[in-house]
Protein backbone atom coordinates (compact mmCIF):
# COMPACT_ATOMS: atom_id res chain seq x y z
CA UNK A 1 0.00 0.00 0.00
CA UNK A 2 1.37 3.18 -1.10
CA UNK A 3 1.97 5.68 2.27
CA UNK A 4 1.99 8.51 -0.02
CA UNK A 5 -1.34 7.86 -1.53
CA UNK A 6 -2.42 7.64 2.15
CA UNK A 7 -0.71 10.74 3.72
CA UNK A 8 -3.61 13.52 3.30
CA UNK A 9 -5.66 10.60 5.80
CA UNK A 10 -2.80 10.48 8.39
CA UNK A 11 -2.48 14.09 8.85
CA UNK A 12 -5.64 14.80 8.98
CA UNK A 13 -6.65 12.47 11.80
CA UNK A 14 -3.38 13.62 14.15
CA UNK A 15 -4.84 17.19 12.64
CA UNK A 16 -8.50 17.01 14.04
CA UNK A 17 -6.90 15.07 17.35
CA UNK A 18 -4.37 17.83 18.06
CA UNK A 19 -7.66 20.66 17.27
CA UNK A 20 -9.82 18.69 19.88
CA UNK A 21 -7.41 18.42 22.44
CA UNK A 22 -6.19 21.98 22.16
CA UNK A 23 -10.31 23.04 22.27
CA UNK A 24 -10.35 20.70 25.92
CA UNK A 25 -7.07 22.44 26.97
CA UNK A 26 -8.72 26.24 25.85
CA UNK A 27 -11.93 25.21 27.69
CA UNK A 28 -10.68 24.09 31.12
CA UNK A 29 -8.34 26.80 31.01
CA UNK A 30 -10.81 29.76 29.97
CA UNK A 31 -13.39 28.09 32.16
CA UNK A 32 -11.29 28.15 35.00
CA UNK A 33 -10.30 31.41 34.69
CA UNK A 34 -13.63 33.14 34.43
CA UNK A 35 -15.03 31.07 37.42
CA UNK A 36 -11.93 32.51 39.19
CA UNK A 37 -12.48 35.93 37.95
CA UNK A 38 -16.23 35.77 39.03
CA UNK A 39 -15.63 34.66 42.98
CA UNK A 40 -13.28 37.61 43.29
CA UNK A 41 -15.21 39.89 42.02
CA UNK A 42 -18.22 38.74 44.03
CA UNK A 43 -15.85 38.46 46.97
CA UNK A 44 -14.65 42.38 46.58
CA UNK A 45 -18.27 43.42 46.49
CA UNK A 46 -18.41 41.60 50.15
CA UNK A 47 -20.25 38.55 48.73
CA UNK A 48 -18.62 35.84 50.72
CA UNK A 49 -20.28 32.26 51.92
CA UNK A 50 -19.57 33.36 55.42
CA UNK A 51 -21.00 37.04 55.57
CA UNK A 52 -24.67 37.05 56.94
CA UNK A 53 -26.77 38.26 53.99
CA UNK A 54 -27.99 42.16 54.11
CA UNK A 55 -31.52 41.21 55.42
CA UNK A 56 -32.25 38.10 56.90
CA UNK A 57 -33.67 35.82 55.24
CA UNK A 58 -37.12 35.19 55.86
CA UNK A 59 -38.74 31.53 56.63
CA UNK A 60 -41.55 29.61 54.67
CA UNK A 61 -42.89 30.16 57.91
CA UNK A 62 -42.60 34.10 57.97
CA UNK A 63 -43.65 34.80 54.20
CA UNK A 64 -46.55 32.45 54.78
CA UNK A 65 -47.71 34.48 57.82
CA UNK A 66 -46.89 37.69 56.12
CA UNK A 67 -49.35 36.48 52.93
CA UNK B 1 -6.26 10.93 52.99
CA UNK B 2 -9.17 9.25 52.77
CA UNK B 3 -11.89 8.74 50.26
CA UNK B 4 -14.37 9.93 52.39
CA UNK B 5 -12.30 13.24 52.83
CA UNK B 6 -12.70 14.33 49.46
CA UNK B 7 -16.30 14.89 49.66
CA UNK B 8 -15.63 17.69 50.97
CA UNK B 9 -15.19 20.42 47.79
CA UNK B 10 -12.71 22.46 49.88
CA UNK B 11 -10.44 19.62 50.66
CA UNK B 12 -10.80 18.07 46.69
CA UNK B 13 -10.00 22.01 45.62
CA UNK B 14 -6.70 21.68 47.64
CA UNK B 15 -5.67 18.12 46.12
CA UNK B 16 -6.67 19.09 42.28
CA UNK B 17 -4.64 22.09 42.50
CA UNK B 18 -1.42 20.26 43.81
CA UNK B 19 -2.19 17.26 41.80
CA UNK B 20 -2.96 19.29 38.22
CA UNK B 21 0.31 20.78 37.45
CA UNK B 22 2.43 17.34 37.81
CA UNK B 23 -0.38 15.48 36.16
CA UNK B 24 -0.72 17.97 33.82
CA UNK B 25 3.27 17.75 33.06
CA UNK B 26 3.11 13.73 33.28
CA UNK B 27 1.16 13.56 30.01
CA UNK B 28 3.25 16.06 28.22
CA UNK B 29 5.91 13.53 28.18
CA UNK B 30 4.13 9.91 28.15
CA UNK B 31 2.59 12.09 24.97
CA UNK B 32 5.78 13.16 23.61
CA UNK B 33 7.39 9.33 23.95
CA UNK B 34 4.20 7.77 22.65
CA UNK B 35 4.50 9.93 19.36
CA UNK B 36 8.17 9.59 18.81
CA UNK B 37 7.45 5.63 19.62
CA UNK B 38 4.67 5.73 17.10
CA UNK B 39 6.18 7.78 14.56
CA UNK B 40 8.96 4.86 14.93
CA UNK B 41 6.74 1.95 15.11
CA UNK B 42 6.87 -0.23 11.01
CA UNK B 43 4.15 -0.21 8.62
CA UNK B 44 1.70 -2.72 9.00
CA UNK B 45 2.09 -5.26 6.14
CA UNK B 46 -1.93 -5.16 5.09
CA UNK B 47 -2.51 -1.45 5.70
CA UNK B 48 0.50 0.65 5.35
CA UNK B 49 1.38 3.81 6.55
CA UNK B 50 -2.36 4.23 7.80
CA UNK B 51 -1.62 1.84 10.71
CA UNK B 52 -0.43 5.46 12.17
CA UNK B 53 -4.14 6.20 13.26
CA UNK B 54 -4.42 3.50 15.30
CA UNK B 55 -2.76 5.05 17.58
CA UNK B 56 -5.40 8.14 17.84
CA UNK B 57 -8.24 5.77 16.92
CA UNK B 58 -7.83 3.20 19.58
CA UNK B 59 -7.31 5.51 22.39
CA UNK B 60 -10.35 7.59 21.70
CA UNK B 61 -12.66 4.71 21.64
CA UNK B 62 -11.59 3.63 24.81
CA UNK B 63 -12.16 6.84 26.72
CA UNK B 64 -15.07 7.64 25.08
CA UNK B 65 -15.81 4.32 27.14
CA UNK B 66 -13.94 5.01 30.14
CA UNK B 67 -16.07 8.55 30.36
CA UNK B 68 -19.56 6.87 30.09
CA UNK B 69 -17.87 4.04 32.63
CA UNK B 70 -17.02 7.06 35.06
CA UNK B 71 -20.14 8.91 34.64
CA UNK B 72 -22.23 5.16 35.66
CA UNK B 73 -19.85 5.10 38.32
CA UNK B 74 -20.67 8.62 39.85
CA UNK B 75 -24.55 8.52 38.47
CA UNK B 76 -24.51 5.41 41.05
CA UNK B 77 -22.92 7.88 43.92
CA UNK B 78 -25.84 10.42 43.22
CA UNK B 79 -28.39 8.07 43.30
CA UNK B 80 -27.51 5.17 45.81
CA UNK B 81 -24.49 7.06 48.24
CA UNK B 82 -25.66 10.97 47.32
CA UNK B 83 -21.83 11.64 47.27
CA UNK B 84 -21.58 15.69 47.49
CA UNK B 85 -19.17 15.25 44.55
CA UNK B 86 -20.51 12.63 42.35
CA UNK B 87 -22.75 14.76 39.66
CA UNK B 88 -19.81 17.24 40.21
CA UNK B 89 -17.93 14.22 38.28
CA UNK B 90 -20.27 13.07 36.17
CA UNK B 91 -20.94 16.77 34.57
CA UNK B 92 -17.44 17.16 33.94
CA UNK B 93 -16.81 13.79 32.53
CA UNK B 94 -19.71 14.29 29.65
CA UNK B 95 -17.66 16.99 27.36
CA UNK B 96 -14.86 15.30 27.79
CA UNK B 97 -15.95 11.80 26.55
CA UNK B 98 -18.09 13.15 24.51
CA UNK B 99 -14.73 14.42 22.94
CA UNK B 100 -13.11 11.73 22.78
CA UNK B 101 -15.93 9.89 21.79
CA UNK B 102 -15.94 12.29 18.02
CA UNK B 103 -12.63 11.96 18.09
CA UNK B 104 -12.75 8.21 17.23
CA UNK B 105 -15.83 8.55 14.48
CA UNK B 106 -14.18 11.08 13.03
CA UNK B 107 -10.55 8.92 13.35
CA UNK B 108 -12.33 6.23 12.14
CA UNK B 109 -13.48 7.70 9.35
CA UNK B 110 -10.26 8.83 8.27
CA UNK B 111 -8.95 5.46 8.46
CA UNK B 112 -11.96 3.60 6.64
CA UNK B 113 -11.47 5.62 3.65
CA UNK B 114 -8.15 4.25 2.69
CA UNK B 115 -8.79 0.74 3.69
CA UNK B 116 -12.86 0.24 3.42
CA UNK B 117 -12.99 2.36 0.38
CA UNK B 118 -16.22 4.57 2.48
CA UNK B 119 -16.03 7.61 5.18
CA UNK B 120 -19.07 5.60 6.64
CA UNK B 121 -21.16 2.48 6.84
CA UNK B 122 -24.03 1.46 8.80
CA UNK B 123 -22.86 -1.21 10.40
CA UNK B 124 -23.24 -2.35 14.80
CA UNK B 125 -19.66 -0.74 16.02
CA UNK B 126 -19.97 2.27 13.86
CA UNK B 127 -23.66 2.87 14.73
CA UNK B 128 -23.15 2.34 18.66
CA UNK B 129 -20.18 4.72 18.67
CA UNK B 130 -22.60 7.37 16.94
CA UNK B 131 -25.36 6.21 19.44
CA UNK B 132 -22.77 6.79 22.24
CA UNK B 133 -21.54 10.53 20.97
CA UNK B 134 -25.84 10.80 21.12
CA UNK B 135 -26.16 9.64 24.38
CA UNK B 136 -23.28 11.98 25.57
CA UNK B 137 -24.92 15.68 23.62
CA UNK B 138 -27.99 14.19 25.41
CA UNK B 139 -26.97 14.33 28.53
CA UNK B 140 -24.89 17.17 28.35
CA UNK B 141 -28.56 18.83 27.28
CA UNK B 142 -30.02 17.67 30.28
CA UNK B 143 -27.57 19.01 32.34
CA UNK B 144 -27.84 22.73 30.32
CA UNK B 145 -32.12 22.31 30.41
CA UNK B 146 -32.78 21.72 33.94
CA UNK B 147 -31.46 24.66 36.21
CA UNK B 148 -31.83 23.11 39.58
CA UNK B 149 -28.53 21.23 39.87
CA UNK B 150 -29.44 18.75 41.51
CA UNK B 151 -32.58 17.68 40.11
CA UNK B 152 -30.59 17.83 36.93
CA UNK B 153 -28.01 15.85 38.76
CA UNK B 154 -31.08 13.21 39.47
CA UNK B 155 -32.07 13.04 35.69
CA UNK B 156 -28.64 12.66 34.30
CA UNK B 157 -27.84 10.04 36.43
CA UNK B 158 -30.88 8.18 35.40
CA UNK B 159 -30.14 8.75 31.66
CA UNK B 160 -26.61 8.02 33.00
CA UNK B 161 -27.63 4.20 33.89
CA UNK B 162 -30.04 3.84 31.33
CA UNK B 163 -27.47 4.77 28.12
CA UNK B 164 -24.53 2.32 29.98
CA UNK B 165 -26.17 -0.38 28.12
CA UNK B 166 -24.44 0.99 25.26
CA UNK B 167 -20.98 0.21 26.37
CA UNK B 168 -20.96 -4.09 26.34
CA UNK B 169 -22.98 -3.24 22.83
CA UNK B 170 -20.17 -1.62 21.19
CA UNK B 171 -17.54 -3.88 23.34
CA UNK B 172 -19.01 -7.10 21.76
CA UNK B 173 -21.06 -5.36 18.55
CA UNK B 174 -18.16 -7.08 16.51
CA UNK B 175 -18.25 -10.42 17.93
CA UNK B 176 -22.82 -10.56 17.89
CA UNK B 177 -23.35 -9.22 14.50
CA UNK B 178 -21.19 -9.38 10.80
CA UNK B 179 -19.64 -6.27 10.75
CA UNK B 180 -17.42 -4.43 8.20
CA UNK B 181 -15.31 -3.13 11.20
CA UNK B 182 -12.23 -5.88 12.30
CA UNK B 183 -12.61 -8.13 15.32
CA UNK B 184 -11.04 -7.58 18.71
CA UNK B 185 -7.73 -7.54 18.08
CA UNK B 186 -5.88 -6.42 21.31
CA UNK B 187 -7.96 -7.49 24.38
CA UNK B 188 -9.53 -11.04 23.41
CA UNK B 189 -8.90 -14.90 24.42
CA UNK B 190 -5.81 -15.81 23.20
CA UNK B 191 -4.06 -12.55 23.56
CA UNK B 192 -3.45 -9.87 21.13
CA UNK B 193 -2.82 -10.62 17.46
CA UNK B 194 -0.92 -7.12 16.97
CA UNK B 195 2.81 -7.40 16.69
CA UNK B 196 4.81 -6.24 19.63
CA UNK B 197 6.02 -3.44 17.52
CA UNK B 198 2.82 -1.93 16.95
CA UNK B 199 0.81 -2.97 20.24
CA UNK B 200 3.47 -1.50 22.60
CA UNK B 201 3.20 2.00 20.66
CA UNK B 202 -0.51 1.82 21.05
CA UNK B 203 -0.23 1.16 24.48
CA UNK B 204 2.25 4.19 25.19
CA UNK B 205 -0.46 6.41 23.19
CA UNK B 206 -3.26 5.03 25.55
CA UNK B 207 -1.58 5.66 28.83
CA UNK B 208 -0.95 9.23 27.71
CA UNK B 209 -4.59 9.28 26.36
CA UNK B 210 -5.94 8.11 29.77
CA UNK B 211 -3.35 10.46 31.47
CA UNK B 212 -4.83 13.31 29.83
CA UNK B 213 -8.58 12.55 30.27
CA UNK B 214 -7.85 12.63 33.89
CA UNK B 215 -6.03 16.27 33.74
CA UNK B 216 -8.67 17.93 31.80
CA UNK B 217 -11.47 15.82 34.50
CA UNK B 218 -9.56 16.79 37.19
CA UNK B 219 -9.38 20.37 35.68
CA UNK B 220 -13.20 20.87 34.61
CA UNK B 221 -14.40 19.13 38.33
CA UNK B 222 -12.13 22.35 39.64
CA UNK B 223 -14.37 24.36 37.04
CA UNK B 224 -17.85 22.85 38.61
CA UNK B 225 -16.99 23.49 42.16
CA UNK B 226 -16.09 26.58 41.69
CA UNK B 227 -18.96 27.74 38.94
CA UNK B 228 -21.54 26.50 42.07
CA UNK B 229 -19.61 28.35 44.35
CA UNK B 230 -20.37 31.42 41.59
CA UNK B 231 -23.77 30.44 41.63
CA UNK B 232 -24.61 30.03 45.78
CA UNK B 233 -22.66 33.30 46.20
CA UNK B 234 -25.05 35.43 43.48
CA UNK B 235 -28.06 33.30 44.63
CA UNK B 236 -26.88 34.83 48.26
CA UNK B 237 -26.60 38.43 46.84
CA UNK B 238 -29.84 38.32 45.07
CA UNK B 239 -31.64 37.31 47.77
CA UNK B 240 -29.60 39.36 50.40
CA UNK B 241 -30.83 42.32 47.14
CA UNK B 242 -34.57 41.88 47.44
Amino acid sequence: MNAANHMGFIVASYAATAAVVGVLIAWVTLDYRLQRRSLVDLETRGVTRRSAPARPERTIEQAKEEA
Amino acid sequence: MAIADLANPSRFLKLANRTIPWLGGLTVLVFAYGIDQAMLAPDDYQQGATVKIMFLHVPSAWLGMLGWGVMSVAALGTLVWRHPLADVAAKAAAPIGAAFTLLCLVTGSLWGRPEWGTYWVWDARLTSELVLLLLYLGVIALWRTVEDPSRAARAAAILTLVGAIDLPIIKFSVDWWNTLHQGSSVFRVGGSTIDPSILIPLFIMATAFTLLFFTLHLAAMRNEILRRRVRTLRLMQANAAS
